[in-house]
């Protein structure tokens, strides 16, 4: 599904973000990326979506070979990825329905479609009620959950979360990772890059780390208990 | 692309105009009084251009003969000046009638000065063709052609006026041409600058499509509506004023001044619009359509 293969990326400036990383993630996975800030997570985000080119290596995202993808086969190869960030980056001036609604019109689905969507998708995420509702109008959290469900509208075989719980006081972030984690029991595959390790050691999920740029592990987590 | 998507993509771009409102306004007016200058920057024209065509229709060169040609001879002279393609008529004068208008023009009020000419016409070899041109800038050319045509004594031409004329139409040309040039450049330059406005302000949003996976046109579609919108819009309210203004000038020209409008014959409304309206549309969206491709171009790497 994912795969890095020596991968190494410098920026323009000269500074290198990643350096031979090679990772492996199997379809339906629940990976965290972990790490402190400017150590590289986000360069590999960036890298998956391709709207950065690796300096050296290859990276294959759903078994195709992204330095093979042209600039005009760039939107189709997006479409099979949702992205959430950490600001939530919705679109301040339309409402709820239509934040969701707008990764729909942007691939182009039929009307139709898009009207059946779009509920049940605010429906998974618990914001069928506030569909109406601006963006200003709701919480961290809630803003949140209107960005999962505009990542996840279009179906995408993978989900990358880059700091999703970074604005979020404790109890909506432990309700964005149950989400995340219930999207990724649905089959998606699902990538989240995070500085938090509370919901690491408590999600019994694999996790990879980064330092500097480099890979320094890459283990299953086993859940913590009250002894940890 | 399918329907609803760019029906969605005209909404946007409606949408952006009103989220931009001071710059599309802005835009809308600079279209509308470009266009609005050029309405009266041609119907400027086309009125002098109608003045200048009457005045020329006036201009004549005069032909006069070999003393003692027969009359087939003069008709064979008449037949080969009216075959030149510059030829709109040609008149023949008679001896007795020029002698007539001498009398008009030389002794009006004192006819009884040329009644010592009695039975002695004193221009009795001055019969003549008075040919008219269809173009008074062909003048030179065709008096070379008829001074050579055998049994011609001499020809008149009114060269000042002639070339008064069309040197007169020439400049106002220029003048009109350069004044819209640089109108349309200024209106080009500012629907430019709203749409540069529209993307920066636009820019979250944008970047947001481009990683859900939106194509290029989608992106732009918009921002092309936009443009051509104000290009519209621009061209509409303009046509709107012109259409009243003009129609208002003639009515109180033919009203309150009567030497002015028997003089000058202004060119009915309808026949001025029936070119104003669509080159004015095609102006208005043409501009809106290429200013915004070329900004799009210049400051959105899709």
């Amino acid at each position: 599904m994912i795969k890095l293969e020596h991968v190494s990326k410098t920026y323009e400036a000269g500074v290198q973000a990643i350096t031979d990383v090679n990772l492996h993630i199997r379809p339906g996975e629940f990976v965290f990326i972990i790490g402190a800030t400017g150590s590289g997570k986000s360069t590999i985000i960036k890298l998956l979506q391709k709207e950065l080119t690796p300096t050296h290596g290859k990276i294959i995202v759903n078994g195709r070979d992204i330095a093979k993808i042209t600039r005009k086969q760039i939107p189709k190869f997006r479409r099979n990825i949702g992205v959430v960030f950490q600001n939530f980056r919705l679109l301040p001036d339309r409402n709820v329905y239509e934040n969701v609604a707008f990764a729909m019109r942007v691939v182009e689905a039929p009307k139709r479609e898009i009207k059946k969507r779009v509920p049940q998708m605010l429906s998974l995420v618990g914001l069928a009620h506030k569909y109406r509702s601006l963006p200003k109008q709701l919480s961290g959290g809630e803003q949140q959950r209107v960005a999962i469900a505009r990542a996840l509208v279009n179906e995408p075989k993978i989900l990358l979360a880059d700091e999703p719980t970074g604005n979020l006081d404790n109890q909506h972030a432990w309700e964005i990772m149950r989400l995340l984690e219930e999207i990724n029991e649905r089959g998606t595959t699902v990538v989240v890059v995070t500085h938090n390790m509370d919901f690491v050691r408590q999600m019994n999920k694999r996790v990879i780390t980064i330092k500097k740029g480099v890979v320094v592990s890459d283990e299953q987590v086993e859940e913590a208990t009250d002894a940890d | 692309m399918r329907i609803s998507t760019f029906l969605y993509n005209v909404r946007q771009g409606f949408a952006n105009i009103w989220r931009n409102k001071m710059f599309s306004l802005a835009s809308i007016a600079t279209m509308t009084a470009c266009i609005f200058l050029f309405g009266v920057f041609y119907s400027l024209g086309v009125n002098f251009g109608s003045m200048v065509r009457s005045a020329e229709e006036n201009v004549a060169v005069t032909v006069f003969f070999d003393e003692g040609l027969s009359d087939s001879e003069i008709k064979t002279i008449g037949r080969e000046i009216q075959s030149r393609e510059a030829v709109e008529r040609v008149k023949y004068v008679s001896a007795e009638e020029a002698w007539d208008y001498m009398k008009e023009d030389f002794f009006g009020g004192n006819e009884e000065l040329a009644e010592s000419f009695a039975d002695d016409n004193p221009m009795k070899n001055s019969d003549n063709f008075e040919v008219y041109l269809k173009d008074v800038s062909q003048q030179d050319e065709l008096v070379t052609y008829i001074k050579g045509i055998p049994g011609v004594r001499k020809v008149n031409q009114s060269e000042m006026a002639a070339n008064i004329l069309t040197d007169f139409n020439k400049l106002i040309i220029y003048i009109f041409v350069g004044i819209i040039v640089i109108l349309l450049a200024v209106a080009a330059f500012l629907i430019s600058n709203t749409i540069t406005v529209g993307i920066s302000v636009r820019r979250e949003e944008i970047a947001i499509m481009k990683l859900i996976g939106a194509k290029d046109t989608f992106v732009r579609q918009p921002f092309i509506v936009e443009g051509v919108a104000i290009g519209l819009i621009g061209s509409i309210v303009p046509l709107l004023l012109l259409h009243m203004v003009y129609g208002g000038i003639i009515k109180y020209v033919t009203e309150n001044f009567n030497l002015l409008s028997s003089l000058m014959v202004f060119v009915p409304v309808n026949d001025v619009f029936r070119v104003l309206v669509p080159v004015s549309l095609i102006l208005g969206v043409g501009i809106g359509f290429v200013g915004s491709r070329i900004t799009l171009k210049r400051h959105l790497k899709v």
